[in-house]
């Protein structure tokens, strides 16, 4: 038949990377390039943020320098979880493929938890030194500091959130087409918010402590 | 049968963005994001390096190595994603991002250098 002879070729060329894929797409593909294009937009206010930093960072006015305030220690907990998290999603993405249900939960709720943690200890980061007087007010170097730190956390947070809503879908609904593609958005968004705290350890604390 | 074949087919068209996950993909990913972020943790907290301006390469040069392995273990961002959409859209944002960092930091730094009050220092160091 004709159509065969179009369609079979077809197939086989494309069927040797997404073997899994069984189920029928309505717009799955084109959510996730838009969502893509929207983490796209996100990495360029982050830009902004990260020049402004760039450009106040030395700008104390009298008040403390980084040397004086970050906690590498605690900093570096905090990349452990942010980074643990981002292998926990990675295993819950695994069990969507394979189509475990109670594996994909308890994947997604290990990520919460890392990401709580996270969260919590940034939290106690910042009333410490706000108690040690280096508020936003006191420099410009502590007003950037507080935006672009503060941005991750909120979207780090929202990230939470967007996880718990999915936990509340998934014990609703199971894996079905639609919450595999939140899923796989939620993944893009979570892997997205550690490659920026790469950024944001390594140019803020650490820059920041050798300066 | 061949219903079934172009149904399934319609779902390759549409590629589900990054394919495939691997749990070696990821465990790769992650080995590789320890050892790049416990090295610049450690250069910088002992200060092995002595030198300030070497250890700050070194660990920018780090940060960029991490940036690279995140985005292809853990974000999955390859030439067949969204057929090469993704990747075209990341090169993109990746220059951007460069102009407005590198840009602002450049431009700053003249200004600064050129028409801020300077440190005493500095000033006395003027001919």
């Amino acid at each position: 038949m004709a159509a065969d002879a179009l369609t079979e070729p077809h197939a086989t060329e494309l069927s040797f990377y997404d073997i899994e894929d069984t189920h029928h797409h309505e717009s799955g593909g084109s959510t996730l390039l838009g969502f893509w294009i929207y983490l796209m937009s996100d990495a360029l206010i982050f830009a902004t943020l990260f020049a402004t930093y760039g450009v106040l960072s030395s700008a104390y006015a009298g008040g403390p320098s980084p040397r004086e305030i970050f906690e590498l220690p605690l900093v570096a907990v905090n990349t452990a979880l942010l980074l643990t998290s981002s292998i926990t999603y990675g295993f819950a993405m695994i069990a969507m493929q394979e189509g475990k249900l109670r594996g994909t939960q308890l994947w997604l709720v290990i990520t919460g938890l890392l990401g709580i943690g996270f969260v919590a200890i940034e939290l106690y980061e910042f009333a410490n030194l706000i108690h040690e007087g280096a508020t936003p007010q006191a420099s410009a170097f502590l007003s950037a500091f507080f935006t672009l730190v503060a941005t991750h956390g909120l979207h780090v947070i929202f990230g939470i959130i967007w996880l718990g809503v999915m936990l509340v879908q998934l014990g609703q609904r199971g894996l079905h087409p639609e919450n595999r593609r939140r899923l796989m958005c939620l993944s893009m968004f979570w892997h997205f918010l550690d490659v920026v705290w790469i950024g944001v350890f390594t140019f803020v604390y650490l820059l920041g402590v050798l300066r | 049968m061949n219903d079934a074949t172009q149904h399934a087919d319609h779902g390759h068209d549409h590629a589900d963005g990054p394919g495939h996950f691997t749990r070696r993909g990821y465990l790769i990913g992650f080995l590789l994001s320890v050892v790049l972020t416990a090295v610049p943790f450690w250069l910088v907290m002992t200060g092995a390096l002595q030198d300030a301006q070497t250890t700050a390469i070194v660990i920018i040069a780090f940060a960029v190595v991490q940036i690279l392995v995140h985005t292809v273990c853990f974000l999955h961002v390859n030439t067949r994603g969204e057929g090469g959409w993704t990747l075209m859209a990341y090169a993109f944002t990746a220059v951007i991002v460069l102009i407005v960092i590198a840009g602002s930091l450049w431009i700053m730094y003249h200004l600064n250098s050129n028409m801020m009050p300077m440190p005493s220092a500095e000033m006395s160091a003027q001919p």
